[in-house]
């Protein structure tokens, strides 16, 4: 059976208790840019809440609008060519309109934000010391000699070796993984309450990945923050995110609790997720599960369910109708789909994609027989720290 | 360090060929020579100018004798106007002018550059912090216009129109700085000017193309994101790294700037090093020409070693790759 | 300084297959390329649009005026009207006259004549031997190369204008030379100095198509060189060095109005826009009464002029993307 079934408006805010905690809610933001080809819909419709202290994992492939929803949130998206609505509170206050000016009391002391590529977010001529120590002085009024001494364990908390000889140095002599752990640094320096960390381990060697997501984790916790943590890998969110929000073609497709999540995946494109994570138990040839095609065109978006052209249980109605935000069985999850995932509705829209040879169906059952090993291996990487 | 050596291997060796190009001017002049300067004289005048141009010697010998000349302080004379030597007691020494000329170009020059450069450094700043809009379209449409006015044209409207018309300054002649300082400025003011307005537009759109390109890294959205002021972004963080490319053109623009300086000079009559040349042409001084083009040779050559030099110490990258090489 | 966003949006922002740079600062916009679309033809050519095609009508109207000046309806450009010396702008002298009484008018479209004489053939000697020097040097590379640019390199450290004047005062010496051969050699020294300039530009361009595909293929596939010169790599250069071209005959009729005032410009007995600034300004110092037209008229000319070739240059290297080096 299908869970209860809610039809809800669309951009009807996700329900949730309001709780004395909460930092970030989100309610049906969209931002869309304007290109000479049109309107370009990155973020369409998103709602969420964050709680103090916890991780919101938001996960989708590269296309999908979750790295300008973080910044679109944030309020770093430049003003011209950029159509933005909705509304963003932020310890209840809402900041959704506020101008950069005005943004700016929050930028570095409220929220910051992890960048993806250390390689280029670090100014290459301004030295590591400066750099952190800047947001000390301009919004602290520290002191040099207490600037230097925050940034210095600002640093070593971050894990840099030697951070009194880094101070001085460039970034270009560092390696990739210590200037994200200064990136970080720089984000952490004047004690934000929310830290967005968009796709922080992408640009980095596979070796310091882990690392500078436990470093984030590690700080998440010790400070209290709360975090939201941009990937295209539901691997990297597994084992650290508290809830997790899939995008595709700039919306909220399916969102839950971790555990929920993996357990109990209602959306075929989160299923596809799961199934490209590759696992080490498998043979070292055998072929990398991927979804078949590619994130729709965001201008004209396909009609009815954004991700229909690539699933496997796609039916006709799937091709006419959106479905709506729907919530599942268990509170706290929701989907958007006509034919989920662990269903019978589901099940016999695969097996009538199957008898009809439907290619995307046959890939997608070829690759089930991992498919339960995987979650396990998925939430194994969860790193006590 | 060995980067280091191996541009000041090519600095001398530019500096070779330059200045054995320029010695060898002389013996591209058509026909004999001594025919152009002293058109009416005897075969003896002819002979003792032959001398005095060194002509008698091989190009080798002579190219030899200029260098040591210059190693001594020594550039050779000027020859009588009457078309044959009276150089051999040389009344009329080419580095005793040098000495006047030189340092009022240079200083023509360095007020030119300094003030294009703090001219088109804000605009340059602030049209690409405003990029799209009225503002930085109109600047960017002057500028287009300043690039196509000649200097000369817009030194002689300023001579004429502010000088003669107006008679605010003299439209000619140069004041010592430390004779009188306002009137120094002053009797400055309209040659730097017609100097700078073209240098101006470069440097500006220059700065404007590096700025816009800047303000897209990733590393301005950072600073940002830190909450800093965009006053504090656009000059802390983005206007270095966007200044690479305009003092490499800057150091390129010097050659511009001594022709430039070269045509000024003689318009607001300065005697300096361009007033010198065209002096020099005009009455055929080769032995002086010869000298001069190699001296502003010179000084185009070692402002752009220095440019190299700066360049490394405002870009760390370069210095530390430098280093390691 | 005034308030909002950083945004260091240019009005048009490219998109190409949908990955958007919406005019951005470094936004990750990570959309994904449209399905099935080949690489589009990138949609940034820079229409010619009303101020191109004033541009174009100058230079046209001006390259008619220098060639049709002999037959045009005008007085002669050495005729003195004495019973109007020094005259402001009339009808019978749509520019006024000089203070021999000398027509401007006919004398600024005589001047074009020989403006544009010495700038476009010095312009096209310089293309011709800098244009052969720097697809050679770019196509071989090797020691060709480098003895090459470091020949540019050398004429390039001493200044234009000081090279062109010592070329100028050494070829064209001779007081009694005459008026066409001192033009002559006006022309070969400008064309000289601008040899390196225009070499290591072709240079650079040469470089880089001479690294493509399909030259790559026509040398394995045991093309000669100068076929695959002619042929594959020379078209591709040539957008290149007409913007150079139109670049270089502005700089050269600057450069020509400089060498007049040092008096080693055309001679001023044939007009040329640079020689009418310079007698005009000897005018202006020198003779009472004498009127700001005869320096006024032929600077405008050269502005229009300058500003126009300028324009075009700037839009054909923006359609052909051409770089000043690529290196």
């Amino acid at each position: 059976m299908l869970g209860r079934r809610v039809q809800k408006q669309e951009n009807r805010t996700i329900e949730a208790q309001a709780r004395p905690e909460r930092l970030l809610e989100v309610a049906d933001l969209h931002t869309s840019f304007k290109t000479p080809r049109g309107l370009v819909h990155a973020v369409n419709a998103v709602s969420f809440t964050l709680d103090r202290g916890k991780t919101l994992g938001i996960v989708g492939e590269s296309g999908s609008g979750k790295s300008v929803l973080s910044r679109s949130i944030m309020g770093l998206l430049p003003r011209q060519n950029v159509v933005r609505e909705g509304s963003v509170q932020f310890e209840g206050n809402e900041i959704a309109q506020f101008s950069p000016s005005a943004m700016r009391a929050y930028w570095g002391t409220e929220m910051a934000m992890v960048f993806q590529d250390p390689m280029t977010s670090l100014n290459p001529v301004v030295k590591i010391g400066r750099q952190i120590t800047e947001s000390l002085k301009y919004h602290l009024d520290m002191h040099r000699d207490q600037s230097d001494a925050t940034a210095l364990a600002l640093m070593k908390s971050v894990g840099i070796p030697e951070a009194e000889r880094r101070l001085n140095e460039y970034p270009h002599q560092m390696s990739g993984g210590m200037r994200q752990r200064i990136v970080i640094a720089v984000a952490l320096a004047c004690g934000p309450k929310l830290l967005f960390a968009d796709e922080p381990t992408t640009a980095l060697d596979v070796t310091v990945q882990a690392q500078i997501l436990n470093l984030l984790q590690q700080q998440q916790r010790e400070r209290d923050m709360g975090m939201v943590l941009v990937t295209h890998d539901l691997g990297v969110v597994a084992g650290r995110a508290d809830d997790i929000a899939v995008m595709y073609a700039g919306q909220i497709v399916e969102t839950a609790p971790t555990r929920t999540l993996f357990a109990q995946m209602r959306m075929p494109y989160t299923e596809g997720l799961l199934k490209s994570i590759p696992k080490l138990e498998q043979p070292s040839h055998s072929r990398l599960e991927i979804i078949g095609g590619r994130p729709p065109d965001l201008i004209n978006a396909p009609s009815g369910c954004k991700f229909s052209p690539r699933c496997p249980y796609a039916q006709d109605r799937c091709h006419v109708e959106e479905p709506p935000l729907i919530e599942a069985d268990t509170p706290g999850h929701y989907f958007r789909c006509w034919y989920p995932v662990g269903t019978d509705a589901g099940r016999e829209a695969l097996e009538r994609n199957l008898a009809a040879n439907v290619p995307q169906a046959q890939a997608a059952v070829a690759g089930d027989a991992a498919l339960a090993g995987k979650i396990e291996t998925a939430l194994d990487q969860r790193i006590e720290v | 360090m060995r980067a280091v050596l191996v541009r000041v291997v090519q600095l001398f060796v530019v500096l070779l060929v330059v200045t054995i190009f320029t010695s060898f001017l002389i013996d591209a002049v058509p026909g004999d020579v001594t025919y152009t300067l002293a058109p009416v004289a005897t075969p003896a005048q002819r002979e003792a100018l032959r001398h005095d141009l060194h002509l008698d010697r091989s190009p080798v010998e002579r190219y030899g004798e200029w260098v040591s000349g210059l190693a001594h302080g020594d550039l050779g004379c000027y020859y009588g106007t009457s078309g044959y030597s009276t150089a051999s007691s040389c009344p009329d020494k080419v580095a005793d002018r040098v000495k006047d000329a030189l340092p009022i170009s240079l200083e023509l020059m360095f007020y030119a550059q300094l003030l294009s450069l703090l001219i088109a450094i804000p605009f340059g700043v602030l049209t690409a912090y405003r990029a799209g809009t009225m503002f930085d379209k109109t600047v960017n449409t002057t500028a287009f216009a300043l690039l196509a006015i000649p200097n000369f044209v817009l030194g002689l409207v300023l001579a004429y129109y502010v000088g003669t018309k107006l008679g605010w300054v003299d439209p000619t002649g140069y004041v010592d700085f430390g004779k009188d300082p306002v009137g120094h400025f002053q009797q400055l003011a309209l040659p730097v000017i017609s100097l700078a307005a073209g240098q101006v537009a470069i440097y500006m759109r220059l700065l404007r193309t590096d700025m816009i390109a800047t303000l897209q890294e990733d590393f301005v959205t950072m600073a940002r994101a830190k909450g800093l002021s965009p006053a504090r972004i656009l000059w802390r963080h983005a206007l270095r790294p966007s200044s690479l490319t305009l003092l490499t053109v800057a150091g390129l623009n010097v050659g511009a700037l001594i022709g430039g300086a070269v045509v000024i000079e003689n318009i607001f009559v300065i005697h300096g090093m361009g007033f010198l040349i065209a002096d020099a042409i005009a009455r055929r001084q080769y032995v002086a020409l010869q000298s001069y083009v190699a001296i502003l040779a010179l000084g185009y050559v070692l402002v752009n070693f220095l440019v190299d030099i700066l360049y490394a110490i405002l870009d760390p990258r370069i210095r530390h790759a430098r280093a390691i090489a | 300084m005034p308030e909002p966003s950083l945004s260091a949006t240019t009005n048009a922002t490219a998109v190409d297959n949908g990955d958007v740079v919406a005019g951005t600062q470094s936004l990750v916009l990570d959309l994904p390329p449209v399905q099935g679309t080949a690489k589009v033809e990138k949609s940034k050519t820079k229409k010619l649009g009303i101020v191109g095609w004033i541009a174009i009508f100058w230079l046209v109207a001006v390259c008619a005026a220098a060639i049709l000046a002999p037959v045009l309806p005008i007085p002669s450009p050495t005729k003195n009207f004495l019973s109007a010396t020094s005259e402001g702008p009339s009808l019978a002298h749509p520019m006024g006259t000089d203070s021999t009484g000398q027509d401007m008018f006919s004398r600024v479209i005589w001047g074009a004549r020989a403006s544009l004489l010495v700038s476009v053939s010095s312009v096209a000697f310089g293309l011709l031997f800098g244009g052969i020097l720097g697809l050679i040097a770019g196509y071989y590379r090797g020691k060709l190369d480098t003895i090459f640019t470091n020949i540019f390199n050398v004429f390039l450290a001493i200044p234009q204008l000081v090279l062109a004047l010592a070329l100028v005062a050494v070829f064209a010496s001779d007081p009694a030379v005459s008026v066409g051969k001192r033009e002559f050699w006006l022309i070969i020294s400008i064309g000289l100095v601008s040899i390196p300039i225009i070499g290591r530009i072709t240079r650079a361009s040469t470089l880089s198509w001479a690294q493509r595909e399909f030259v790559l293929a026509g040398r394995s596939m045991g093309a000669k060189n100068k076929r695959i010169m002619s042929r594959d790599v020379l078209p591709n250069v040539l957008p290149a060095m007409f913007s150079i071209a139109l670049l270089g005959i502005a700089v050269v009729i600057v450069l020509e109005g400089g060498l007049s005032i040092l008096g080693v410009g055309v001679p001023p007995s044939t007009p040329s826009w640079g020689n009418l600034i310079a007698t005009g300004r000897n005018e202006l110092t020198r003779i009472v009464g004498a009127c700001p037209q005869v320096i006024l008229a032929p600077s405008i000319a050269i502005f229009l002029t300058v500003l126009s070739l300028n324009y075009l240059g700037d839009v054909v290297r923006a359609r052909f993307d051409v770089r000043e080096s690529n290196i």
